[in-house]
């Protein structure tokens, strides 16, 4: 990975690598330049399959970070591209022209996280969610158990702990 | 609104144009009615032994329980050798097994299916998900109480229940019918209104008439 | 159409003309079109998800799969939960083929966390994903069948699966979720007289398969069904990212486990299972030897298995587990292809993401929609079960 990412340093002005395992590293892409470097690393280096396409929210840092897993099956390694967003307005290129299978990740990234991927095809359809009325719900501030007890009645009788208190007080 | 829910003029195959409204012209509008039991109380015995001897149930695996719906079907449990069996439709139907949890999206095609089915009709609750939301207790997507949503006449606990619960359960239920105990289908009719306002509270988006059938 | 389709395909593709943005004109009042949805409660669809189909006469011009009825949201419920409370709620995400879960997530868990698990849970871990994917592709040969009328397979092969789902019960204590593989290791060794038990229903699972043979594919009719119907270029398995059987029928040898060798494979030996024709029959025989390739492998294991040794590495308190900040992305073969969970973690004592890719993802929605155009109404279901989908993975 470390001759890969030399090369790569030379031709685009990436980050710094993270070697997790001998066969799979992350390395941060500058927005602007994310699909130049999927070009470059699947036509050149042979990373021909996308994994998946998914975004992490860093609500703290105010950014959203879009993970672009790929697999060079034949070298058995693979490499990991974050893109960190500014998270308001969040706005990415699409690269459903690159992989036709990005398009369906991308229009769950816009249900589920409200990334905005502009050309997408059929991005503003309903993916999982129908008739959604509050904020996409992978998003961290949304609270997930506060809107299920607005939405839905619960049986009276069951004792439900939330997880983060009930392991506050057992951590004291 | 769908596109295909929208009112629309169709020039029919012989020249002739007309104006289609589908949530209108596709359904019967009629809210559902209190089936009275038989004049006499013999009768009344005669069909409910009946009916608790041919438990027909829809096939519509709407959740995790749905896999466990094949084993019953096979010789290792046979569940044929008590009468019941799966039809693949809701007019077919009389049992509807609501195999674990309801998102939200898959309440409303609960809701269409059940409506579809003719009276005697009845709901089983599969699953600890039915009963109070069971894993999903602080999900955004998933009802914690059927009953709430559809009339429902047994559950059946257990994450996820063995096909022997599920025989114990379906023999649960032919006690109930045979007692004339299993009257879900009546107290819809006669709660309509608080169904539905508990149904449209959580499908955010009805585009669909009250009930169908 | 590709020009590699099949001859006697004929082109059906000038049906509906296309607009400027490359949509399709579909007039629905013009009478010529038909809307048809094919689910969610349909007999011919793969679980809880539908279909919509436009379709002129009786040829499909154009579907949208249509998910989400499933959707619990784990992904987010994973947030709110700590290490040790996920474990319990992942299997739920696959129904049929819950162990991935379990091994995915234990595995990312244990690499961010740096715990090292015993060698011996790595060999039942092995023992468990095998004797899943043998479950998985029994039921997949009862719907194949059952897509087609043959209803008689899947009673035999529910029948073998059965038999595996007692092996299942005797190990882990459940028949459907198991929750046997944890982080750090497995919660219980083999049973006494397990390998006696297991030869016996590896016996049956054998005979099962030879009369599945014999009757699902010598049957003049599925032949004529399958052969030649859904077909999927080659070219097309990198772009779509397509994994598994699916890949393998298009004469792709692409299985993580001879590619990236994860628990105890490299010590096995096995080779992937590889068709060539990539239609329908071929996806189904390719996943019929793929069975007795995995029940070669569970008898290698049990005869390769260390009998002694440590079940659970030490994992830390799990009440006070936290682990630092950090990334993974863990994969195996499953039986429909390459299920991953890709973990962050943020040095708190909750996952701060977890995201499940399911093969499902790709071959039911951009896959299906591309394949399912010009194709008859009758072959939707059959189409679409040789994809061998489980929508709870798409949508979680």
């Amino acid at each position: 990975m470390r001759e890969l990412h030399t090369k790569l340093i030379s031709l685009f002005p990436i980050g710094e690598l993270t070697e997790q395992r001998p066969n799979l590293a992350f390395v941060t892409v500058p927005q602007e330049h994310l699909r130049s470097v999927l070009l470059h690393l699947r036509d050149c280096e042979g990373f021909t399959h996308l994994i998946l396409l998914t975004a992490v929210d860093w609500l703290e840092e105010g950014q959203f970070q879009l993970t672009y897993l790929l697999s060079n099956r034949t070298a058995g390694r693979d490499i990991g591209l974050r893109v960190m967003l500014a998270r308001d307005g969040a706005t990415m290129q699409s690269i459903h022209d690159v992989w036709p299978t990005a398009a369906t990740y991308q229009r769950e990234l816009r249900e589920m996280f409200g990334i905005d991927f502009p050309g997408s095809p059929r991005l503003h359809e309903e993916f999982i969610l129908e008739g959604w009325n509050d904020i996409p719900p992978y998003r961290r501030d949304f609270d997930t158990l506060k809107y299920a007890e607005e939405n839905y009645s619960q049986r009276p009788g069951r004792e439900t702990r939330d997880p983060a208190a009930h392991m506050k007080q057992q951590l004291t | 609104m769908k596109d295909e829910l929208k009112i629309r003029v169709v020039k029919g195959p012989d020249g002739v144009e007309f104006e289609v409204e589908p949530l209108k012209d596709y359904y019967c509008e009629a809210a559902p009615t209190v089936m009275p039991a038989a004049y006499i109380k013999i009768v009344e015995d005669l069909f409910n032994w009946a009916r608790s001897e041919s438990i027909w149930i829809l096939g519509f695996g709407t959740g995790c329980g749905a896999i466990e719906m094949r084993p019953l079907m096979t010789p290792r449990f046979d569940a044929y050798r008590f009468g019941v069996q799966w039809r693949p439709t809701p007019r077919q139907a009389n049992l509807f097994v609501i195999s674990g949890y309801l998102s939200t999206k898959t309440l409303k095609r609960a809701i269409r299916s059940y409506e579809q089915m003719q009276n005697p009709k009845y709901v089983i609750g599969l699953g600890s998900c039915t009963i109070n939301g069971g894993m999903y207790w602080d999900s955004y997507n998933t009802i914690k109480r059927l009953d709430d949503y559809l009339p429902v006449d047994l559950y059946i606990a257990g994450c996820m229940p063995r096909p022997e619960a599920l025989l114990a359960g379906f023999q649960d239920m032919k006690k109930l019918i045979r007692a004339g105990k299993a009257e879900g289908a009546n107290l819809y009719a006669e709660n309509f209104e608080w169904y539905k306002a508990n149904q449209k509270r959580v499908i955010h988006d009805w585009d669909m008439p009250d009930y169908n059938w | 159409m590709t020009q590699n389709a099949p001859f006697f395909t004929p082109d059906r593709s000038q049906y509906p003309s296309k607009k400027a943005d490359g949509t399709l004109d579909i007039d629905l009042a013009s009478g010529k079109y038909l809307k048809l949805w094919q689910g969610p409660n349909h007999p011919g669809i793969t679980g809880n998800m539908s279909v919509e189909l436009t379709v002129c006469g009786d040829e499909v011009v154009e579907g949208k799969t249509h998910v989400g009825y499933l959707h619990r949201g784990f992904e987010k419920l994973m947030e709110r939960r700590t290490f040790i409370q996920c474990f319990p709620i992942v299997c739920r995400i696959c129904v049929p083929e819950p162990d991935f879960n379990e091994y995915c997530y234990a595995a990312a868990v244990e690499e961010l966390a740096g715990i090292q698990s015993p060698e011996r849970a790595d060999w039942i871990r092995a023992l468990i994903l095998e004797m899943g994917r043998i479950n998985s592709y029994l039921m997949y040969l009862g719907g194949q069948s059952g897509a087609l009328g043959l209803g008689v397979i899947g009673q035999w092969t529910t029948y073998a699966r059965d038999l595996m789902l007692d092996r299942f019960e005797e190990l882990t204590g459940a028949r459907i979720y198991h929750m046997f593989i944890m982080p750090g290791g497995v919660r219980d060794g083999l049973p006494e007289g397990f390998d006696k038990r297991m030869e016996e229903t590896l016996r049956e699972i054998e005979s099962t398969m030879k009369d599945v043979y014999e009757v699902m594919f010598c049957n003049a009719v599925f032949k004529k069904r399958t052969v030649g119907v859904g077909y999927i270029d080659p070219a097309l398995v990198d772009s779509y990212g397509i994994t598994g059987p699916n890949a393998r029928a298009a004469g792709v040898a692409k299985d993580v486990r001879k590619d990236q060798p994860y628990l105890i494979y490299s010590q096995l030996d096995f080779e992937p299972v590889v068709g060539h024709d990539s239609d329908i029959y071929t996806r189904a025989d390719v996943r019929r030897r793929d069975v007795l390739v995995s029940v070669d492998l569970v008898r290698q294991m049990l005869a390769k298995m260390p009998r002694t040794g440590a079940l659970m590495a030490t994992v830390p308190n799990v009440l006070h587990w936290k682990i630092p900040r950090g990334e993974t992305y863990i994969r195996g073969e499953c039986s429909r292809g390459e299920y991953g969970y890709y973990l962050v973690t943020d040095g708190s004592g909750y996952p701060r993401r977890v995201n499940v890719r399911g093969p499902s993802y790709t071959h039911a929605m951009t896959l299906l929609e591309r394949m399912i155009v010009n194709i008859n109404i009758a072959d939707v279901a059959s189409l679409m079960v040789s994809l061998h989908t489980y929508p709870p993975e798409i949508e979680r």
